[in-house]
């Protein structure tokens, strides 16, 4: 498992072992939204741009999109997310992850923010 | 923190609008809404003076009786909804931040001639509501048991004067308290002090109201519309319903005709079927696709644990039970009209 990587739309991003990247919301995104009431996910399969919205968060408060900042398939969608919207609140960088990207060039990955960088962007 | 008609108000304390939801339907939850105009009216005969600008049956008011009520415009639409309470030496208003100032010049235009009407720019206004509240205050003044839904009397809370009426709008039984603005943090803390009250927020006010099927001024109501098609009729005064008394509120040839003929719309609840929120201004679409309806508030209803939302709908799409559908994100999702409330009121009665 790789380190995370962050964007500035406060998304996080996995590449695993498998090749897939993971993805999610941080913990800070959640904290801004607050409680998470409907979560809905891509079609698995879907080709995707990068910068494609590819997800909708809605909270009690808003809603907020998830855009993808690279390019891909959706391979996987976390199903969980659909009777227990509150895993993104509670767990966001683990049983609160939206979907698996089959990227396109893992390689786009390296101009995001590593934890650090996106640490201080959020102070 | 956020930016409301004017003032900079919590949205949520810390624990997130959900919890303080939950906290007020199961506890009690405290909410500071001193942002909302408190105006005074002294003077001689403010019952028949008042009812030259709202809808409803002022004069039978007892003292320390309190009233919802509507100030209307020349075509029938709402100026702004208020409280009126009636005190022994005049009457209490109590209307939303954001009409404030445009309540006030219109009382004075009509009413100053012959009563005073001022701004009680030293009052703050905490509301305590949940099913814990009366047992709250009633351990700080026993007294306070004595008090029936939509009445009003003083107080004294910990050595504080206190001007409070059993009233709110969350659809809980619960208290709105007055006092005046440098005391208002030492009651807070009195109250907060105990275990069963918490901070609530702006957020939390919104997702109560929703629930308890009560209309917020600039979404359900406002200058167009009037209080039939509000679904509000039984606000009007029956004095003027069946005739007895004649009305002179602004407006209300449109609004008797209306109460004969009915509105060409009306604001109805809305239970979307699946869990995907249905946000204000979303159009209601029949099933040929035609707009024949608005949502004018919307949301995920924390208690119902599901989404709900209320608009308006034009004749013909109002009976509960009527399918429309709305468009999300280019996906069609189904919403019936539903009666309202979404969650049974639990006001105080008086045993």
């Amino acid at each position: 498992m790789s380190e995370l990587k962050y964007t500035e739309d406060h998304e996080w991003l996995r590449l695993e072992g498998d090749g897939r990247v993971t993805v999610g919301i941080t913990d800070y995104a959640q904290d801004s939204l607050g409680d998470v009431v409907y979560v809905e996910l891509p079609e698995v399969g879907r080709s995707v741009k990068a910068g494609d919205e590819v997800a909708v968060i809605e909270s009690v408060k808003a809603a907020g999109d998830i855009k993808i900042p690279l390019a891909g398939t959706i391979v996987e969608v976390n199903s969980a997310l659909a009777d227990a919207p509150e895993l993104v609140n509670s767990d966001p960088l683990g049983e609160g992850w939206f979907f698996k990207l089959q990227p396109d060039d893992a390689a786009a990955l390296d101009g995001l923010m590593n934890e650090d960088a996106y640490k201080k962007s959020v102070e | 923190m956020v930016p409301f008609a004017g003032y900079s108000m919590p949205l949520q304390y810390e624990h997130g609008i959900r919890h303080e939801h939950d906290h007020t339907r199961n506890h009690a939850g405290l909410f500071d809404v001193s942002h909302m105009g408190q105006i005074r009216v002294c003077g001689e005969g403010l019952g028949a003076a008042l009812e030259e600008l709202v809808c409803s049956d002022i004069t039978v008011l007892a003292v320390n009786q309190m009233r919802y009520t509507l100030l209307t415009n020349d075509k029938g639409g709402v100026m702004d909804d208020l409280m009126v309470t009636r005190r022994a030496d005049g009457l209490h208003l109590v209307v939303n931040a954001a009409c404030k100032h445009n309540d006030l010049r219109l009382l004075h235009a009509v009413l100053e001639a012959r009563t005073r009407v001022e701004m009680l720019e030293d009052s703050a206004l905490l509301a305590l509501q949940g099913p814990a509240a009366a047992a709250v205050l009633q351990g700080l003044n026993p007294a306070v048991n004595g008090l029936g839904f939509m009445h009003a009397g003083d107080f004294e809370i910990n050595g504080l004067s206190c001007f409070i009426t059993r009233s709110g709008y969350t659809g809980e039984d619960g208290f709105e308290i007055a006092v005046t603005a440098g005391q208002s943090r030492a009651l807070a803390e009195v109250l907060l002090g105990h275990t069963a009250v918490e901070l609530a927020g702006l957020g939390a006010r919104d997702t109560l109201r929703l629930e308890a099927g009560l209309c917020l001024y600039g979404h359900e109501l406002d200058e167009t519309t009037t209080p039939v098609e509000a679904d509000l009729a039984w606000v009007v005064a029956k004095k003027y319903r069946n005739g007895v008394a004649q009305a002179r509120f602004p407006g209300a040839g449109r609004i008797l005709e209306q109460l004969r003929d009915g509105a060409t719309r009306r604001r109805v609840g809305l239970k979307p079927d699946g869990r995907v929120p249905v946000r204000e201004g979303t159009p209601l679409l029949n099933g040929a696709g035609e707009a024949v309806g608005l949502v004018t508030s919307g949301g995920f209803g924390p208690t119902v644990d599901g989404p709900v939302a209320m608009g308006y709908v034009n004749q013909g799409y109002t009976v509960t039970g009527t399918e429309l559908t709305v468009t999300i994100r280019n996906r069609s999702h189904t919403v019936h009209v539903t009666e309202l409330p979404f969650v049974p009121h639990r006001y105080h009665k008086q045993t």
